[in-house]
């Protein structure tokens, strides 16, 4: 048996491969992320729980915008259907104070992480990518913050706000100026990497600046540990602004938020434990939450790093 | 003859390294003419690529480049990052190797070949996704309108090199440097990327310095070919000329080491003994020496220049750095290298 090859070839004619069809679904890795982040049970849970309280703390405060410094003629109330989470000694009522208080801590944490976000970012990205002595300068000033204990400078400087009308944006930005260290280096680190691929090289042939590959082609590339690194830092900014206004230092009266309340519910948390209970069960619950969003949004924007599924 | 587009002149890199200075190119003179291919083919480490990055100003931080490249007349060695961004992609395009890399993986295509148009041209967004699918057609893909939105990982390594072609084509360039284009490639794939690659100069009537270590793709695509070893220019000329008229040792052992369907399949493959110098200190004596089959004392103590080959069918562009590159033009190509003594020797070792 004898195949002529060259005649096979010849014979055949010229077919337009037909590509239709591929491109209509298109695999963004937004798509792609979203898909593995709600396959992610213990992430999707964090996220429901998370956004239900919210938006019941919206719905009530908005319905009884006074509610949460109201105080009612029950005093020190175990939990009943007139007040769920109970009464304080001074007759407020413990549902509204906490959702209040959960709402205000909500508001501080994402406004320290997007200082932290923004901060970190650029800190970070301009570090990684010119390297050098940029990076030594911006790096040891990183490596300060570092070292100082953040809870120190806070009590220093929240004592100095403290005259000057202690409100929550302050505590807020206060905090988001000293957390960003923690993005800043791990976005460096990524940049350190990213910067060495080709595809930058390719930008830079094509006369691309340092600014446009550092924000258009190296901070999408880092999008994943940015985002992932931003949720922990609103847990992280949670748990920071409840340790301030336990010690008093946060959040003071006629503001509430849940670090207070439970700084007001310890002395009574074996006689009248549901005024301890109440507002750090649900600081517990609103931490774990994000916790669980962030470790879901790891999995599903860098599914190399995945632990739960391979 | 027309005005060069590219003078390169006395090019010289260094590296620092923890064994000392490392010379990776030691005084590279070219010209690049408008319209032409001209190919530069040479070994691993023979200072090709770096040849090509000193052109588009992307050498390493840490490298030093003295001598000159001037483009348009206009001296480019000593601008800063700074004063070198409009001539990116603009006046000078750039095409490497791995088209898996290249392209920025969180982007659609039609989003990159956009900002490159976008970033030398004023035109609408509009204008310049219609003009990247034009580009893109151009470039032989299919259905460009809708591969527009797909992302490079939704490619196939043709089709992305076809894309970073599109790229390179964007804003017409005069000259577009081709970094071993389709080393990465698929055989069958790499001559329908050689042909966009033909496509795109027609579009844009720049010229092509293409660096490659296949001499096929020389012979199907370059007018004029530079044959680097040891970070200089060893042998030049038209095509033909080195093919034919060889005239450096080292280029016949190139030629000679291509395995040719026509053997028996009893022959071993033939290569060149020896491997190339490294490049730290003074090279004495011509770098290829130690290789070479007709080495002679004066080889090991003065490094020949490259001068013009006086053989009487050699273009005018036909020069070489050897000693003898007259007598070594009238040898036939396969019969230098003769491996009998080191096939012998690993025969029994084995």
């Amino acid at each position: 048996m004898s195949i002529n090859f060259g005649q096979a070839m010849s014979d055949v004619p010229m077919v337009d491969i037909d590509n239709s069809g591929l491109s209509e679904e298109i695999h963004g890795q937004w798509r792609m992320a979203l898909r593995r982040f709600r396959r992610d049970r213990l992430a999707m849970f964090g996220l429901i729980t998370f956004l239900t309280i919210l938006l019941i703390a919206t719905i009530y405060t908005f319905v009884n915008p006074a509610g949460w410094s109201e105080l009612t003629t029950s005093f020190n109330q175990p939990p009943s259907w007139n007040h769920l989470f109970g009464t304080t000694g001074s007759g407020l009522d413990l549902f509204s104070a906490c959702l209040k208080g959960a709402q205000q801590d909500v508001i501080i944490a994402f406004v320290v992480a997007s200082i932290s976000m923004v901060l970190g970012t650029i800190a970070g990205g301009v570090a990684g990518y010119y390297k050098g002595s940029i990076d030594a300068v911006v790096m040891r000033f990183v490596d300060l913050l570092l070292v100082i204990p953040l809870l120190a400078i806070l009590i220093v400087l929240s004592r100095i706000f403290a005259g000057s009308g202690n409100s929550w944006w302050m505590i807020a930005i206060l905090i988001g100026l000293l957390s960003w260290t923690y993005i800043a280096r791990l976005v460096r680190a990524e940049f350190l990497s990213l910067r060495e691929r080709t595809f930058v090289e390719a930008a830079t042939a094509l006369g691309a600046g340092g600014r446009r590959i550092i924000f258009k082609h190296l901070v999408p590339n880092a999008i994943g540990t940015i985002i992932v690194n931003t949720t922990l830092t609103v847990s992280g900014a949670m748990l920071l602004e409840s340790t301030l206004s336990f010690l008093g230092l946060g959040i003071v009266p006629p503001q509430v938020s849940l670090g207070m309340l439970v700084q007001e519910g310890q002395d009574s948390a074996t006689t009248q434990p549901w005024l301890f209970a109440f507002p750090a069960g649900m600081l517990l619950v609103l931490i774990l939450c994000v916790f669980f969003i962030g470790d879901g949004l790891q999995n599903a924007l860098d599914p190399r790093k995945s632990r739960s599924r391979a | 003859m027309p005005e060069p587009i590219i003078e390169v002149n006395d090019l010289r890199v260094d590296f620092p390294s923890e064994d000392g200075t490392v010379h990776a190119i030691r005084g590279v003179h070219f010209d690049l003419f408008p319209h032409e291919v001209f190919g530069i083919v040479g070994e691993s480490g023979s200072g090709k690529s770096v040849t090509s990055l000193a052109l588009i100003g992307l050498l390493a931080k840490s490298a030093t480049a003295t001598g000159s490249i001037k483009l348009n007349g206009e001296e480019l060695l000593g601008k800063s990052e700074k004063e070198l961004t409009p001539y990116r992609g603009k006046t000078i395009a750039m095409i490497f190797q791995d088209p898996m890399t290249s392209l920025n993986p969180v982007y659609t295509i039609g989003w990159q070949i956009t900002e490159a148009i976008q970033a030398h041209q004023s035109v609408s967004k509009e204008d310049a996704k219609k003009e990247a699918v034009r580009l893109l057609e151009a470039a032989g893909i299919s259905q460009a309108e809708n591969r527009m939105e797909s992302y490079p990982h939704e490619f196939s390594g043709g089709m992305r090199q076809r894309a970073v072609i599109a790229i390179a084509m964007a804003n017409s360039p005069q000259v577009i440097l081709a970094d071993e284009p389709t080393t990465a490639l698929d055989v069958t794939v790499q001559a329908q990327v050689l042909d966009t690659l033909k496509v795109a100069l027609r579009e844009t009537q720049a010229s092509l310095v293409l660096i490659t270590h296949d001499l096929g793709v020389i012979a199907g695509l370059a007018d004029r070919v530079a044959v680097m070893y040891a970070g200089r220019i060893v042998e030049t000329g038209t095509v033909e000329d080195l093919f034919y008229r060889t005239a450096m040792p080292y280029t016949h052992g190139l030629l000679g080491s291509i395995p040719s369907v026509d053997d028996t399949g009893q022959e071993r493959l033939r290569q060149i003994p020896g491997a190339p110098p490294t490049m730290v200190g003074d090279v004495q004596g011509c770098p290829f020496a130690p290789r070479c089959p007709l080495r002679q004392a004066t080889c090991f103590e003065v490094e020949p220049e490259l001068v013009k080959v006086t053989n009487s069918e050699s273009s005018a562009f036909h020069t070489s750095a050897c000693h003898f590159a007259n007598d070594v033009t009238l040898m036939p190509a396969a019969s230098m290298f003769t491996d009998t003594s080191s096939a012998d020797e690993s025969e029994k070792t084995i």
